[in-house]
């Protein structure tokens, strides 16, 4: 159950701005994490975004890219997490 | 395959309605640490826990952060310290609960339990020194938590240990006074005690166990209730499902959170403790889950049966979701430490009886009560043989963790701080139980069969 996948989740709550899945994604392609897959919607002026991403060849550790979006998210007003996407999948999945 | 849904769901839980792992704790086996000498017990004690624990903390830290999930605490059991208590050259072991206590800072780890004793057929003289050591020693430390099991199903009830106990409860609760008597709530007194318990003040390695091991503690009653506010009409049958559902995805955390910590510190996996563990915080209470399931206030008359329900749905829910339960695994209702309960007790509503009726169908027992500062040693040591009765009967563990407050009565309250919380104290009756008190001996063990 804890053999650790190289795919994490990475969501965004928050009001909406202009730039915010540029600055995500821009983040991501700095450290070289491939996006798989992007869930967004902004509903009346909340912005919520889901990205499925691979850190397969990511340049830094998972715990400093957790803080790097966490930081990348307080530049944008926004609330970032990035997360092992095991968490998700022994919760919900039998 | 992943959906948005679940994802919410998951993030919701953690940040509105305070789901986290309560506890990770490291069990540590000091059974080759003792000495005749006890400074030399104390030193090998001391190194023992900072080298295998070493890392406990900054890898527990690690998996939070890349997790999400918050490990509100960090904790290490060792071997029930009166077993090594009869080697040594000394009759105060408090130079091995200093050792404790050293290796607890020098970890940044918030609770260390094991300065225990095993007791419910009998004294060694370990046992003894331990149970006299525990005034000084839950004086003059800080983190180290005790317990003393003085019954179980199994042998009975050792009545000369019980007995012992109401006097040393007032010797501690005298020792603190001037930090609210804080001593007692670091002592819990047991019957059935179980050997993985990751929860403190009872947490101990025990005797049966590896040399060290990982065992964790979930917690989650703000999910639990968030969840049945969304069926305001269910039927109880439908109540349980909910529960289960929800009791299934927080040990599966659980689960995973022992894995990795095991994983990482290449130390063997132990149990997940099915426990719903309240806080003081607001939206953190089982009591409040009680009344979420239909009650005006927790301790009114179907209390018990809703409690009932939840603390087996909980297990019925958890069982599936880890591949090795134990520990205490159920709900707790400790009064300091959780909002409902303080405010239900505050009321006058919740009373002693009824927390005592609603031990008999919840894990573990009279917890975090707070009673008049002069509340007798035989009242307090009847106390503890009602609540061990139950457990020793029922074949369940139960507890009694009670702090007379000193220089306090009915009306006030006493504070602990943290996750300890503050409570009302609670009004006990006074009729002198010291004549059954004094007679001592042991009470014999139940019947097995033939039950009604």
């Amino acid at each position: 159950m804890s053999t650790v996948s190289s795919k994490a989740v990475i969501t965004v709550i928050g009001k909406d701005a202009v730039g915010i899945i540029a600055k995500v994604s821009g983040k991501c392609s700095e450290y070289c994490v491939n996006i798989l897959d992007i869930t967004q919607k902004v509903y009346d002026t909340t912005f919520a975004m889901i990205m499925l991403v691979d850190t397969k060849d990511m340049k830094t550790e998972f715990a400093e890219f957790t803080d790097i979006m966490k930081k990348t998210g307080e530049s944008l007003g926004v609330v970032i997490r990035a997360t092992h996407e095991e968490l998700f999948n022994v919760m919900h999945h039998v | 395959m992943l959906n948005a849904y679940d994802i919410i769901d998951t993030i919701k839980m953690i940040e509105e309605e305070h789901l986290d792992i309560r506890t990770v704790t490291m069990g540590i086996s000091l059974v080759d640490c003792v000495r005749g000498e006890i400074a030399k017990s104390a030193d090998l004690i001391y190194d023992k826990i900072t080298r295998k624990a070493e890392k406990l903390v900054p890898t527990a830290e690690a998996i939070s952060k890349e997790y999400g999930i918050p490990i509100v605490n960090k904790r290490v059991s060792v071997t029930p310290i009166a077993l090594l208590g009869g080697a040594v050259e000394c009759e105060d072991l408090t130079p091995l609960a200093l050792a404790m206590q050293r290796a607890a800072d020098t970890l940044g780890i918030d609770f260390i339990g094991g300065f225990s004793a095993l007791v419910e057929k009998g004294f060694t003289k370990g046992d003894i020194r331990l149970i006299n050591s525990l005034p000084h020693a839950l004086d003059v430390t800080r983190n180290v938590c005790s317990s003393v099991n003085v019954g179980s199903s199994k042998t009975g009830i050792n009545m000369d240990a019980v007995k012992m106990m109401g006097g040393i409860i007032k010797e501690i609760a005298n020792r603190t006074a001037d930090r609210s008597s804080i001593g007692c709530a670091k002592l819990v007194v047991f019957a059935n005690a179980v050997q993985d318990n990751p929860f403190m003040a009872g947490a101990f390695h025990g005797v049966g166990e590896p040399e060290c091991v990982i065992n964790v503690g979930v917690s989650g009653p703000g999910v639990v209730k968030a969840a049945l506010e969304k069926a305001p009409d269910a039927d109880l049958t439908e109540v349980s499902e909910i529960i289960k559902k929800t009791a299934f995805k927080i040990t599966r955390m659980g689960q995973l959170v022992n894995n990795l910590v095991s994983e990482r510190l290449d130390v063997p996996s132990g149990i997940v403790d099915l426990s719903l563990a309240p806080t003081p915080a607001v939206g953190d209470s089982v009591a409040r889950i009680l009344e979420e399931m239909g009650l005006e206030v927790c301790g009114g008359c179907g209390t018990t049966a809703c409690l009932a329900l939840l603390n087996d749905a909980v297990k019925k829910g958890g069982v599936m979701a880890s591949s090795h339960v134990g520990g205490l695994s159920g709900a707790f209702i400790p009064v300091s430490e959780d909002e409902g309960m303080i405010a239900a007790a505050r009321s006058g509503v919740l009373t002693m009886e009824k927390l005592e009726a609603m031990t008999a169908v919840c894990s573990v027992g009279i917890d975090m009560v707070a009673v008049p500062g002069d509340t007798s040693a035989e009242v307090i040591s009847a106390l503890i043989s009602d609540e061990i009765a139950i457990g020793v009967v029922n074949t369940k563990t139960t507890a009694v963790r009670v702090i007379p407050a000193v220089g306090k009565t009915v009306g006030d309250e006493v504070s602990f701080g943290g996750l300890l919380g503050s409570a009302p104290i609670m009004p006990i009756k006074t009729t002198s139980p010291a004549r059954f008190i004094n007679r001592g001996g042991l009470i014999p063990a139940p019947l097995h069969s033939l039950k009604n």
